[in-house]
Order: structure tokens, then C-alpha cells, then sequence
């Protein structure tokens, strides 16, 4: 069999679509997430979607509804890290460690309560991205068209913020509603992600791209486009390998983008040192 | 009379229950060039803050162009200089000109774009007047820190404000670029009519430029011109006499 051949295959055009769709999603906030040092919320709020899963599944509802269901419930999570965050004090990691284990302890007691870890949450914890429907295709379009027009629209409201948020207040920029806009569209990313890389590993959609893309950048708008870029030959390249060696897509998009991000990091370094 | 730009009222602010700053009442007028001076920890950078209403003060009022600063929303007609170091994120991969152009944000109203071209030509003066076109496409973070505090002294004035509120900006910057620099923000008041608000520790370099002098030890122990400051038996008692006489005729 050709590679031609593999893309005529539906459930490898959906795996593509809505893979490409959310790794450039996760790509682009993560840009703004690192640099804010919000990293860990990736994965904070991906605990929390274990806990949401294991619910859905819980009240038995079908696979799309599971998907609609955790995004409320990781929206109200996110709100409130950022609420301990201002409000009790508490630095951004500690506030992600609270949300984050009581994400888990909601979905373990629930997973306990319906009889044990099932196959299906199994697989929300570590993705598969070859199963993904075409109403989870069609929800990740949607998705995709709003984050990036709400990135769009706040861009430099975003890269003011993320620059110096005392000197973004003295320009007129409510830093309390766009810190809220970005961890609510976190939190969409990481549902939408959940079965692109399973529940363990969404979060590295967020950090390796866009560590990668700040070793080489040079201006914050090619950061964004070097992140996309390297999540988007990750999970194109990621996809083509599990089809063709039989090995797990999220474990392959992952390393791959580890690779990407090592070539980066060397090769600055080469840089760095010929330039003395 | 001219319109106070600045008034505060009585203003106390504390810090981890600590008094940083007591009953402190001040007024700067359009046009004032405004030196706080005082010694490290006296206030100053908390004073600033409070200006700008990053703090909220125990009690007092503070009021910018006649606004209460909670409820102040024309910051188009504020620049502002922060401790460059202490503040912004040097991981941000921002060119110079991104930065610069950031500064005109106030100037915009939803969705806020000032990439444009119509934004090019108040870009380029604020390059031109800090001379840092040459490193316009530089990294903000890999820059030293003289051309970081240009790059951002470039952002705070690219919207021509009408009051300009400096933070330490000297710190990191070497004498002759210091000079450079205290000569363009005496030319922007001059040419420009610019308010300065200008917190420095070189009580010396700003005696001899500002209007008036303000000496802050968590309050306000000195407010007048430099003559006042030098001839005052009130300030040679305070300083003792080798200090005064050392600040007086530093120039």
C-alpha cells in the first residue's frame, strides 16, 4: 500500500483534519501560555478532564456528548485556578496542583463507584486520534475558527499582557478579561486534544511546540507560526507513522515534536557558537 | 491657573502591614518637570504605583487629569517608564518595533491593531528620536540594558503623551547614555510641552533639570525648586551639610 492509499482511508482524513485543527490550536496559545508561565494549566485542566470523562461515562452518554460535556466543567475549572490565583494568593502552580488533583480524585471515585477503569476511559486518558468521528471533526472546525478569531481579535491585547501586565494595565488593557479569555480557550483546547494525545500527554501539545518555536524565532508573530508549524508536521508525521508501523499516534506526534524541539534547541546552540 | 495632571490627597499606602508611604499630598501642573528623589526603600517606586493605580492605597485619593485614577480610562495620555528589569518578560520573543508599537494600544479602540501602516510614521519618530532605528527588528530580550530602557522609553512616548512617568529609568545605563538620555527627556519638555514625572535616586543630575524636586522618605520631606532645596535651613538640618552641599553643586 501506497502513502496514497492511506489517505483515502476516512478515519485517516478525520484523524488529519481534526488532528492538524487542535495541534495548531495548542500550538498558538501555547506560545502565550509559556511565556506566562501557565504551562502546567495544560495539564492541570487535562486531569480535570479525566474527571469530566470519567462522569460522562459515568451517566453512559455517548462519545460526542462526553466531548460536550467536559468543556463546561474545564471552563469552571480554569475560572477557578485563575480566582485561587487572585484572590487567595496562591502562585499559579499551586492553584493548577489543587484544581488538577481534585480533577482526579472526582474521576477516580467515579471510575471506582461504576466498577473499575473501563476501556473507554482508558482510551480518553491516552488518546486515539484514529477513532475520532466526523461530529468530532465538525465540533474541532467550529472550535478552531472561534479560538483563532478570539486570538486574532485580543493579539496584541495578549502580546501586551504576556510582554509586562503592570505596563499592559497603564495602557488601558483589562488584564483581568483577557487572562480569563485565555484560560478559557486553554480549556477548550484541552478537551478538544484529549483524543488527539489522550489526557497524560495534552499538555506536551502545548509546551513542545511552542518551546521549540521560542529557540528560533525571531519576533513574536513567526513564534506563533514556527509553533503551528512544528505541531502541524508533528501530527501529519505522527499519524503517517502509527498508520504504517502500528504504533500508538499520541506517544508518535509527542516525540516527534520532542525531536523537533531538540533540533531546535542544538541548532541554535551551532548558531550561537559560529557567531562566537 | 494650569490644570494638575496629578493631584494626590492624603495618600497612605502599606506594604505587608507596614507604612510605606504617610499623608502624602502633591500636585503636578501641566508642564511641570517633576524630579521624586529620596533613598532606596523611602517609597518612591510605591508612589508611582499608586499613581498609576497598580496599588490601592490605604486611604487618600489620587485623581489623574481631574479623574479618580479607579475610574481613569484616557491612558492614551499617559506614558509610562517602568524599572525595565524588574518588570518585563525578557522570554517574550518581541522585536523593538513590536514593542514600540504596543505603546499606541491606548490610542485604539476594539479590536485593537496597531500593526498598521497609519501607525508607521509615529513609530518611526519615536525610533528615530531614541536612535534605535538600527536595532528596530532586534529581539527586545537579547539587547543591552541601555537599548532595552531606549526600546521602552521609544513605547512610552511614541503616543505622544501628555504626561510621562519615569521610573528609575538611569539605573541600568552608563553615564554617557544617561546624559543622552536626561538630554531628550529635557527636549521633550522643552519642544514638546511634555509633563515629567521623572523617580530617580541621582538626586544630583535631576536637581539641575527639573522644574521642582520632590524628596520622598515615606513622606514628602521636601517639595519646592532646587534653589529652594539648596538655601533651605530646613534641608541642611535634615541632610546635614556636606549632603545638601554635595546634591546643590553636584553641576
Amino acid at each position: 500500500m501506497t502513502l496514497i492509499d492511506m489517505f483515502q482511508y476516512g478515519f485517516i482524513q478525520r484523524a488529519l483534519i481534526a488532528g492538524s485543527l487542535i495541534a495548531v490550536l495548542c500550538a498558538v496559545l501555547g506560545v502565550f501560555l509559556v511565556l506566562r508561565r501557565l504551562s502546567l494549566i495544560g495539564d492541570g485542566l487535562a486531569h480535570v478532564t479525566f474527571g469530566s470523562v470519567a462522569l460522562a461515562l459515568f451517566a453512559n452518554v455517548p462519545p460526542l456528548a462526553v466531548t460536550l460535556a467536559a468543556i463546561p466543567l474545564v471552563m469552571l475549572s480554569s475560572l477557578g485556578i485563575l480566582k485561587l490565583m487572585e484572590r487567595a494568593k496562591i502562585f499559579g502552580d499551586a492553584a493548577v496542583g489543587i484544581v488538577a488533583s481534585l480533577g482526579i480524585a472526582v474521576g477516580v471515585l467515579l471510575a471506582g463507584l461504576s466498577g473499575g477503569f473501563s476501556v473507554d476511559l482508558f482510551s480518553y486518558l491516552f488518546g486515539n486520534i484514529l477513532s475520532v468521528s466526523r461530529e468530532e471533526v465538525i465540533l474541532a472546525a467550529i472550535l478552531f475558527v472561534l479560538i483563532i478569531a478570539a486570538v486574532s481579535l485580543y493579539y496584541y491585547e495578549l502580546l501586551a499582557v504576556t510582554f509586562d501586565e503592570e505596563l499592559a494595565r497603564t495602557s488601558g488593557i483589562n488584564t483581568g478579561r483577557v487572562n480569563t479569555l485565555l484560560v478559557l480557550l486553554t480549556s477548550l483546547i484541552v478537551v478538544l486534544a484529549m483524543k488527539v494525545a489522550g489526557i497524560m500527554l495534552v499538555s506536551s501539545l502545548i509546551v513542545l511546540p511552542a518551546v521549540t518555536a521560542l529557540q528560533i524565532a525571531t519576533g513574536f508573530r513567526t513564534a506563533l507560526f514556527l509553533a503551528a508549524a512544528c505541531a502541524l508536521l508533528s501530527v501529519v508525521g505522527g499519524i503517517i507513522a502509527s498508520f504504517t508501523l502500528n504504533i500508538p499516534a499520541g506517544a508518535t506526534i509527542i516525540l516527534l515534536n520532542f525531536s523537533l524541539f531538540l533540533c531546535a534547541f542544538l541548532g541554535r546552540r551551532f548558531v550561537r557558537s559560529e557567531g562566537g | 491657573m494650569s490644570l494638575a495632571l496629578l493631584s494626590m490627597e492624603n495618600l497612605v499606602c502599606s506594604y505587608e502591614g507596614h507604612e510605606v508611604l504617610t499623608r502624602i499630598t502633591l500636585e503636578v501642573a501641566a508642564g511641570d518637570y517633576v524630579g521624586i528623589v529620596g533613598p532606596n526603600g523611602s517609597g518612591k517606586s510605591t508612589l508611582i504605583r499608586a499613581i498609576l493605580g497598580l496599588l490601592a492605597p490605604d486611604s487618600g485619593r489620587v485623581a489623574l487629569f481631574g479623574v479618580p485614577v479607579a475610574s481613569f480610562r484616557e491612558w492614551r495620555r499617559i506614558g509610562y517608564l517602568p524599572q525595565s528589569m524588574r518588570h518585563f518578560n525578557p522570554a517574550v520573543p518581541a522585536t523593538v518595533e513590536e514593542v514600540i508599537r504596543l505603546g499606541l494600544l491606548p490610542h485604539k479602540r476594539f479590536p485593537r491593531r496597531v500593526g498598521g501602516r497609519s501607525d508607521t510614521p509615529a513609530v518611526e519618530r519615536a525610533l528615530e528620536a531614541l536612535g534605535i532605528g538600527g536595532i528596530r527588528h532586534k529581539l527586545i530580550g537579547e539587547l543591552s540594558g541601555g537599548q532595552q530602557q531606549r526600546a521602552l522609553l521609544a513605547r512610552a512616548i511614541v503616543g505622544r503623551p501628555e504626561l510621562l512617568i519615569l521610573d528609575e529609568p538611569t539605573t541600568a545605563l552608563d553615564p554617557e547614555t544617561r546624559e543622552r538620555f536626561y538630554t531628550l527627556l529635557g527636549e521633550l519638555h522643552r519642544v514638546e510641552g511634555t509633563t515629567i514625572i521623572l523617580v530617580t535616586h541621582d538626586t544630583g543630575s535631576i536637581g539641575s533639570m527639573a522644574s521642582r524636586l520632590i524628596y520622598v522618605d515615606r513622606r514628602i520631606i521636601f517639595n519646592g525648586t532646587l534653589d529652594d532645596f539648596c538655601h533651605s535651613k530646613e534641608m541642611t538640618a535634615f541632610f546635614g551639610e556636606a549632603s545638601q552641599h554635595l546634591i546643590c553643586h553636584r553641576h
